[in-house]
């Protein structure tokens, strides 16, 4: 509503996401939370004061123009919010689900400061799926240029970077190697957090709107090399993720039933497995879960796990289904969203903290048969600033699982450096790029995304991929003499 | 989509396709395979590049119908096409003149070590080549392995062509008789023939490369899915393999990690075999 006062907007509360109950959401892959309708959009939007400096965009890594989108909203002017949004963000849809709000566009919104901030996310993803149903299509293509440009992955780094990149009128052609585009958006984010249909709809979107040519099934570093493309394309983008996942070194971890949570996940998202047999690859979750970790990617392991527990459970009647998340350090470390362990705990996760496993043990037939644990206690904070867990010497105790997930963090994955000389990267396997405008020590290449940072989150990739993209729509029209 | 060109029969399970895949075709080398998915709900399968034609565009694979996935895909078409075909994955056999090897092929394992031995002979060496199956209905490409091989032993464990025994017993009286000549070993076929092949040229000290074929799902080092045990620690088949030394090779756990998901396979088969029986009498009734 227009006519409102400071004072009455100050005054409404934040509105609350509705949500599909616990109980039954627990035993399917549906979203758990449903979207506002236009009413509480509407209502929500109202809240915002429409800050003359606008703090909260400084938190946003790609600069949403929040308050005009916000505005439009509430005058009831859906295109115009749609353009607003448009501008700065081509993946509304997505960011409105999974970007970690709390510490990026509401934590800095002036309304948290004393009360609570403006749901920004929640928002953005109303004006997103309205987007995704109607297609008014706002993204315009420049005329073209007859430069073009090959993007390596389609997670949201290259996706940001492709969009841009092809709005000024260069032809993208965009190299994934999965059959699927999307990254981390279509194997590992979980179908209840994040619908497939929804990331599909938005890379489908931007490639017709903007001409952007998607190659899946293309490896790059086998079926063609980073160092063809530079031959063949005006400018190379990696974005090409950290997907590759590593293991604890402690006995065990080979035995059947211990994955990584890529595996897991990938299994379960991309190849469908929770819909297994209709879809033909299976997954095999046991009767109790141990999944190592505490990180996003931990939970969602865990409430996969928990899902395909109580599916299955649902014809067999089972019961002792036990799905527990084993972590080295204390609660208050969880490197998680609180969001993302609030929903666990509420589907029934069990947190074993202070606890590390030492060994995983086997039966006869090279089956998980239990992990033996150590106990931990906090010491003095490490380099990290976090306090570092030490063993209690003596503490070992065995819990009953026949399961074993491993979500401990990844690294790139160096297929994509196949033949390609030259690239620079660190001892962790990154890519060394300039922070501001993403280019490598190899010149027309550029990088951004996890690839360049390890793993960190959906909209700082996108930022990266955006920061990137203008400084090659900079070099394309002007070629340098000088990298 | 990636059409199938051509199909041929080599025995009632065994159906070798010629695929269109040009982008792949100009990169691929002997020793690497390609990851195929059916359609949308399709698993994603690894197999063996068997041949393959830059020129033409096309890569060869022969599958053995084994589970659900190679059951459909071998009733697939001349004309129809895969979602997926991705490749050429893993690192080529390293190929260099080494003097006398052997190329050992078991079952539809004779069609991936076909590439093989035919570049190790154009590399100079003379290649043995022996290749076995449980009897003569499951045996192909004798006349292609014929023609790449200086030296051809063929048998049947049930002794219905050829001479009557495991493709080890051959092998074990050559590495009896000119252990000094051979130089290296190359071994392909189901994993327990790969195990008791690598088995009896240990004692020989024989290097032996197995090509391994565990369960697969990226095809690009991502899941970890595909890991075997070495004597140096756990490795990815998809990246740092397919091929490995058969003597480093932890057989046992490689075994069990293929019989994983056998319960689900099975289910997918019974499955499988209902909706053909349905859709078969639908088509009979109408
Ligand atoms: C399970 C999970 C949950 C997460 N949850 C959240 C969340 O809630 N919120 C959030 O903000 N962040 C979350 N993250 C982190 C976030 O998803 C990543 O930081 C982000 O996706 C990184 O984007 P990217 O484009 O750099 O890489 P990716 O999304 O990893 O995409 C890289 C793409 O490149 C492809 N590729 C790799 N190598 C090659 C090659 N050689 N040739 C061709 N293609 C190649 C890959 O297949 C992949 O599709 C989560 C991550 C995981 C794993
Ligand atoms: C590198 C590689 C690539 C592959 N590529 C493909 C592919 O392209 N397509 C596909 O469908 N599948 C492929 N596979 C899968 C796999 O080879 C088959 O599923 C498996 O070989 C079963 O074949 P079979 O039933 O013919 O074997 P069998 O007929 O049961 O056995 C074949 C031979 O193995 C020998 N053998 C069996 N048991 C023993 C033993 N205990 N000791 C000594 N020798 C033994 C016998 O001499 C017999 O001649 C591949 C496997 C490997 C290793
Ligand atoms: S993209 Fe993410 S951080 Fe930026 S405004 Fe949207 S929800 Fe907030
Ligand atoms: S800081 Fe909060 S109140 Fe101010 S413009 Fe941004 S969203 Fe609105
Ligand atoms: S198949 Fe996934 S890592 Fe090898």
């Amino acid at each position: 509503m227009p006519g409102l006062t400071q004072r009455q907007r100050m005054s409404i509360p934040r509105q609350g996401m509705p949500e599909q109950d616990p109980q039954v959401r627990s035993a399917n892959f549906d979203e758990v939370a449903l979207g506002f309708t236009e009413e509480l959009a509407k209502r929500e939007a109202d809240r915002c004061i429409q800050c003359a400096r606008p703090h909260c965009v400084e938190g946003c890594p790609v600069g949403v123009l929040i308050p005009e989108f916000l505005s439009a909203l509430r005058d009831g002017d859906m295109l115009g919010a749609v353009r607003a949004m448009k501008v700065n963000n081509s993946l509304a849809a997505v960011c409105g689900r999974v970007c970690p709000q709390e510490v990026q566009c509401e934590q800095t919104c002036v309304l948290a400061r004393k009360g609570e901030p403006v749901a920004i996310g929640r928002l953005e993803r109303y004006v997103g799926d309205y987007e995704l149903a109607r297609r008014t299509c706002p993204l315009q293509r420049a005329p073209a240029t007859g430069k073009q440009v090959a993007v390596v992955g389609s997670g949201p780094a290259g996706l940001a970077c492709a969009v841009d990149v092809a709005r000024q009128g260069h032809r993208v052609v965009l190299f994934e190697s999965l059959h699927s585009a999307g990254g981390v958006l279509v194997y590992g984010i979980p179908e209840f957090r994040l619908p497939k249909s929804v990331v599909r709809g938005e890379i489908d979107y931007a490639a017709e709107c903007l001409g952007i040519e998607v190659r899946v099934d293309h490896v790059i570093g086998r079926i063609l090399t980073t160092q063809e493309l530079i031959e063949e394309y005006d400018a190379v983008f990696l974005g090409t993720g950290a997907g590759l996942p590593s293991f604890l070194r402690i006995p065990g971890i080979n035995l059947n039933g211990v994955m990584s949570a890529n595996e897991f996940l990938t299994r379960v998202n991309l190849m469908k497995a929770y819909r297994f047999p209709e879809y033909d690859t299976p997954v095999r979750v046991g009767r109790r879960v141990a999944v190592v970790g505490a990180g996003n990617v931990a939970m969602d392991a865990a409430r996969c796990s928990l899902r395909l527990q109580r599916l299955r459970s649902l014809s067999a009647s089972e019961s002792g289904d036990e799905v527990h998340v084993v972590y080295r350090r204390s609660r208050v470390e969880v490197p998680a969203r609180a969001e993302e362990v609030h929903h666990a705990e509420q589907e029934g996760v069990i947190f074993d903290f202070l606890t590390s496993p030492v060994e995983i043990l086997g039966d006869a037939s090279l089956g998980v048969a239990g992990m033996r644990c150590i106990r931990m206690v906090l010491g003095e904070p490490d380099s990290s600033g976090r306090r570092r867990p030490v063993p209690v010497q003596g503490s070992e105790f065995e819990i009953d699982v026949d399961t074993v997930i491993f979500a401990l963090g990844t690294s790139p994955n160096p297929l994509v450096f196949l033949g390609s000389p030259g690239l620079e990267r660190t001892k962790w396997g990154t890519v060394v790029a300039d922070e501001q405008t993403g280019r490598t020590t190899v010149r027309g290449v550029w990088a951004g995304g996890d690839v360049v940072t390890g793993a960190a989150t959906v909209v700082s990739a996108m930022g990266a991929g955006r920061r990137a993209a203008a400084d090659i729509v900079g070099y394309l029209q002007d070629v340098p003499e000088t990298w | 989509m990636y059409e199938i060109l051509r199909k041929e029969t080599l025995s009632d399970a065994v159906k070798l396709m010629v695929v269109s895949a040009p982008a792949v075709a100009r990169k691929a080398q002997p020793g690497q395979f390609v990851i195929v998915r059916t359609d949308e709900y399709g698993e994603r399968i690894p197999l063996t590049i068997a041949d393959f034609d830059a020129e033409a565009g096309t890569i060869t694979i022969i599958l053995q119908e084994a589970g659900k996935s190679t059951l459909q895909m071998g009733r697939m078409q001349q004309g129809e096409a895969f979602a997926t075909f991705t490749g050429p994955l893993g690192h080529p056999t390293e190929i260099a003149c080494f003097g006398t090897v052997v190329c050992v092929g078991g079952g539809v394992g004779i069609a991936p070590v076909y590439p093989i031995a035919r570049a190790l002979r154009d590399a100079g060496n003379a290649v043995i080549s022996i290749i076995g199956a449980r009897n003569r209905e499951l045996l192909f490409w004798e006349d292609r392995m014929r023609d790449v091989s200086d030296e051809l032993i063929v048998c049947t464990d049930d002794g219905s062509y050829g001479r009557k025994s495991l493709v080890t017993g051959p092998l074990k009286e050559i590495l009896e008789q000119r252990r000094h000549e051979i130089a290296r070993i190359w071994a392909i076929g189901p994993a327990i023939m790969m195990k008791f092949v690598s088995l009896t040229t240990e004692p020989y000290g024989v290097a032996t490369i197995v090509s391994l074929n565990t369960i697969m799902i990226d095809g690009t080092g991502m899941c970890g899915g595909c890991r075997v045990v070495l004597e140096e620690g756990a490795q990815f088949v998809c990246v740092d393999g397919p091929e490995f030394d058969g003597h480093k090779v932890d057989w046992d756990i490689l075994l069990a990690r293929q019989r994983f998901y056998q319960e689900e396979e099975r289910a997918a088969i019974r499955r499988w075999e209902h909706i053909c029986r349905l859709q078969h009498a639908a088509a009979e009734g109408g």
